[in-house]
């Protein structure tokens, strides 16, 4: 069941945004016919592997492929040293900024190996079995060194230090040592001292999560080609063929313009392909061995050496004053980023009380690197993290008091003109409206049962826009393309094409979106932060406006009047000229058959840097039955709101919404990196490493609150961040309360849940 | 005299200030000006942080208008999955 709660005055009536055609991509979908990363091949193509560390943390001291070269078949071996060494140097790769030694070196290790399943060295060959009979020659001397796993005790000034070049960055004054402390954040307010001083109620815990993968299907895949003449071609599954590129550039010190990235379709990312692994290894492989290289990782190489986000240990105090009024909040995380700096931390800390409107709060986020594989962004990266703790910390706020967990939200919501936490002050949000939905939804009133407990949780993320490019041409027959540059993760070719569609009058059926490679349309950031609906749907609005005024344009020509005499209206030019009143309108298919005649092809392509991303909130009510002999949790019911904006194709939105819960779910109940006492993962596998799958969960509710962004021009807002930040704590919340034992460590599993209920009784 | 507000990220370059008023009509006036006030800090806000100008938060925008009266509040810049 699904409910759209609309504002309609301030909402334009559509004729395409707002349905839910056949999604364009679902047919090739459905039937296998859709190309990922792992389906292309070319001919002549060699096999390539990878050779990864055992260790958590060694000094590689020395690397021999001679034996390796000489096994039959195998075409080129290249290591570290076949890259060149690169800068400290912060870059912009669309999204999130990125050290590129620190990406280079995560690509193939230098000097050391940070952890488990850090690439040493590549090899590709005619066979897969000689790429792996080379793999097994190649001798690595290794000194193996003391390894640390665990965030806090990485920060400890006894722990092993992963790089003798990192100090802290945030502080007063630079530290005299190096340490895994890579940064601090800080976002303050008031005084929070004296705030938990006077403060009528305060309430304390330490909450813990562990570090989880993305989970996508799709193993990360590619095939590189190195022309002869410096050319070279990429196809691999990314949220950005346009990234792909810059860093394939940077890290082998080539031309930008001399790689070409044709982007496979996407077997899911949710954060985790924004970045690259194969595609330089394919390339040096390739330039070597003058052959185009595949590669495609095993489930288990995505695991050891692919981004999970962060395992974190969050502190949270809040103070309030007895009718529910949070006075002070005081909440200090550190996360773990991995082998080299930058957990999401930073977004954490400024997520953390966005839904809040609190007079005095300090919030700390300590960035701690850790031999374990860098994290990598995942949906929201950071705020599921810090919304967990903070989440759990006001329902606990609100058990102590009495009050009813949605009272104690609507009590301190931020609304239009509060300064959110993180500095600017809000406007056109739709968070009580959210709020107000789910207190209205059939969920929220419902009784409960047996071992049954209910769980509210509420999230927020910023949304982004950023530069994109699209272009629309017009067919000979009056069909349209709509061609973008933003693989399409959630739904975009969808809503390009809707939108498109609507501004050109056009049914649906006539217009076709595709996604194209980097030397076939202008750059695009890289698919993520719920940007491209918003950003890359505004550059295509404006381009099938530019046509829309080229087709007013031809047909003042054919009319011989002025364009201003011109009105486009359901797909046809409607000559306003009372001296032409004799003129029938002219359709688009007219038009566009005479184009050649009038002024050539029509189309056109928009390059825009979009600002005003409207921020999105989200609600969710959560209700869990407990086996209180096994500690088995069962998600019985869930509902989530959100405001969307405007859903342009409602269907996709709340399969947004769907999905964002139920990797949450999964996030709250069983999912976790578990490492030995080697620093080596244990589960990396789907069968060890539990995810949620259709049986585990219900229908998830998904009501879309439509509170229009006035800088889109459907009043489009990013969708996909914000379903993962509450259902951690909606989940955890729940079980607490189905349990009466504050639950504040991740997973939720059986047995963590059957020794809590142990101890209570004990 | 537009108003900025600086994060803790920015704190290094002004010695600890967090709030001073600027004159500059846009984004990259804003740099400019901060640069010259603080040595070092118009290359790192350029590079490094977004610029919320009366709520709204704008990236790599050299040419965002700032009026007279904005508040900006200097924000890492935001990323996502």
């Amino acid at each position: 069941m699904s409910e759209t709660l609309e504002k309609p005055a301030v909402l334009p009536a559509l004729t395409v945004v707002g349905t839910r055609p056949i999604r364009p991509d679902g047919a090739d979908k459905v039937t296998g016919r859709a190309a990922y990363g792992a389906d292309f091949t070319m001919p002549g193509q060699l096999v390539g592997k990878i050779l990864r560390s055992p260790h958590a943390h060694a000094r590689i001291v020395s690397i021999d492929t001679s034996k390796a070269r000489a096994v039959p078949g195998v075409k080129a071996v290249v290591t570290g040293a076949d890259f060149p060494d690169l800068a400290s140097e912060v870059h912009e790769g669309g999204e999130s900024a990125s050290n590129l030694r620190d990406l280079a070196n995560n690509v193939i290790a230098r000097g050391k190996a940070l952890y488990e399943g850090h690439a040493i060295a590549a090899v590709a060959a005619t066979r897969a079995e000689a790429a792996d009979e080379a793999l097994a020659r190649i001798k690595v001397t290794y000194e193996v060194l003391p390894h640390v796993t665990d965030v806090l005790e990485a920060m400890s000034p006894s722990a092993p230090v992963l790089h003798d070049h990192l100090f802290t960055e945030g502080l007063e004054a630079r530290p005299e040592k190096p340490s895994n402390v890579a940064k601090r954040h800080r976002l303050a307010r008031g005084d929070v001292a004296a705030a938990l001083q006077a403060a009528e109620v305060v309430v304390e815990r330490r909450y813990t999560t562990q570090a989880v993968h993305q989970g996508y299907l799709e193993p990360h895949a590619c095939v590189a080609a190195w022309g002869q003449d410096g050319r070279c071609d990429v196809w691999s599954s990314s949220q950005g063929q346009f990234m792909v590129r810059t860093y394939c550039a940077k890290i082998l010190g080539l031309e930008i313009a001399d790689i070409r990235v044709t982007p496979a379709e996407i077997g899911g990312g949710f954060g985790g392909k924004t970045t690259v692994y194969l595609e330089p290894l394919a390339l040096a492989l390739s330039r070597q061995a003058g052959h185009p290289v595949k590669m495609v990782m095993s489930r288990e190489e995505v695991f050891r050496a692919t981004g999970p986000t962060s395992g974190g240990v969050i502190e949270v105090k809040l103070g309030a004053a007895r009718d529910g009024r949070i006075t002070a909040a005081q909440v200090e995380m550190s996360f773990q980023a991995g082998a080299f700096p930058g957990s999401p931390v930073g977004a954490a800390t400024m997520t953390s009380l966005a839904c809040y409107d609190i007079e005095n709060f300090l919030v700390t986020g300590w960035d701690v690197v850790t031999n374990t594989p860098k994290v990598a962004a995942y949906r929201a990266p950071g705020a599921p993290i810090a919304a967990f703790a903070v989440e759990s910390a006001v329902d606990e706020l609100a058990q102590t008091l009495g009050l009813d967990p949605m009272d104690i939200r609507e009590r301190n919501a931020v609304v239009d003109g509060t300064k959110a936490s993180y500095g600017p002050v809000y406007q056109n949000i739709g968070y009580r409206e959210t709020l107000a939905a789910a207190r209205e939804s059939e969920h929220w009133k419902a009784p409960l049962g047996p071992n049954q407990g209910r769980g509210l949780a509420v999230g927020f993320w910023f949304n982004i826009g950023g530069e994109s490019t699209a272009a629309v041409h017009i067919a000979e027959d009056g069909s349209a393309l709509v061609v973008s540059g933003n693989p399409d993760i959630g739904g975009s070719r969808a809503s390009m094409a809707m939108m498109a569609a609507e501004v050109l009058g056009l049914p649906i059926e006539r217009v076709r979106p595709i996604v194209a490679d980097t030397a076939s349309i202008g750059y695009s950031m890289l698919t993520g932060g719920s940007r491209t609906t918003f950003a890359t749907g505004m550059a295509v609005v404006q381009a099938a406006e530019k046509v829309v005024q080229t087709l007013r344009e031809r047909a003042a020509k054919l009319w011989e009047t002025t364009v201003e005499q011109v009105e486009w209206k359901g797909a046809q030019a409607v000559c306003l000229d009372p001296a032409k009143a004799d003129k029938k309108p002219l359709t688009l298919e007219a038009l566009a058959a005479q184009a050649g005649r009038t002024g050539g092809p029509i189309s056109a392509q928009v390059s825009l840097n979009a600002q005003g991303a409207g921020p999105g909130f989200g609600v969710h009510i959560c209700d869990v039955e407990v086996d209180r002999e096994t500690g088995q949790v069962s998600v019985v019911r869930y509902t989530a709101a959100q405001d969307v904006g405007r859903a342009i194709h409602p269907s996709y939105v709340e399969g947004q919404v769907q999905g964002g819960v139920a990797q949450g779910v999964g996030w709250a109940l069983n999912e976790a990196y578990i490492f030995d006492g080697d620093g080596r993962m244990e589960n990396p596998g789907f069968l060890d490493y539990r995810m949620p799958v259709a049986s585990d969960l219900p229908m998830i509710d998904a009501v879309l609150v439509e509170v229009p962004n006035p800088r889109h021009p459907f009043g489009a807002k990013g969708v996909g961040e914000v379903p993962i930040v509450p259902p951690l704590a909606a989940v955890a919340n729940a079980v607490s309360r189905a349990i009466g034992v504050r639950m504040a460590d991740l997973p939720l599993s059986p047995p963590a849940v059957l020794a809590a209920l142990d101890d209570a009784a004990a | 005299m537009a108003h900025v507000v600086a994060g803790s990220e920015c704190w290094p370059y002004t010695g600890g200030a967090s709030e001073f008023d600027v004159d500059a009509a846009t984004v990259r006036e804003l740099i400019t000006a901060l640069d010259q006030r603080f040595p070092g800090l118009g290359d790192f806000v350029d590079r490094r942080m977004a610029f919320a100008i009366d709520g709204e938060i704008h990236q790599d925008a050299w040419f965002s208008p700032i009026g007279p009266q904005s508040q900006v509040w200097l924000i890492p810049k935001i990323g996502g999955g």
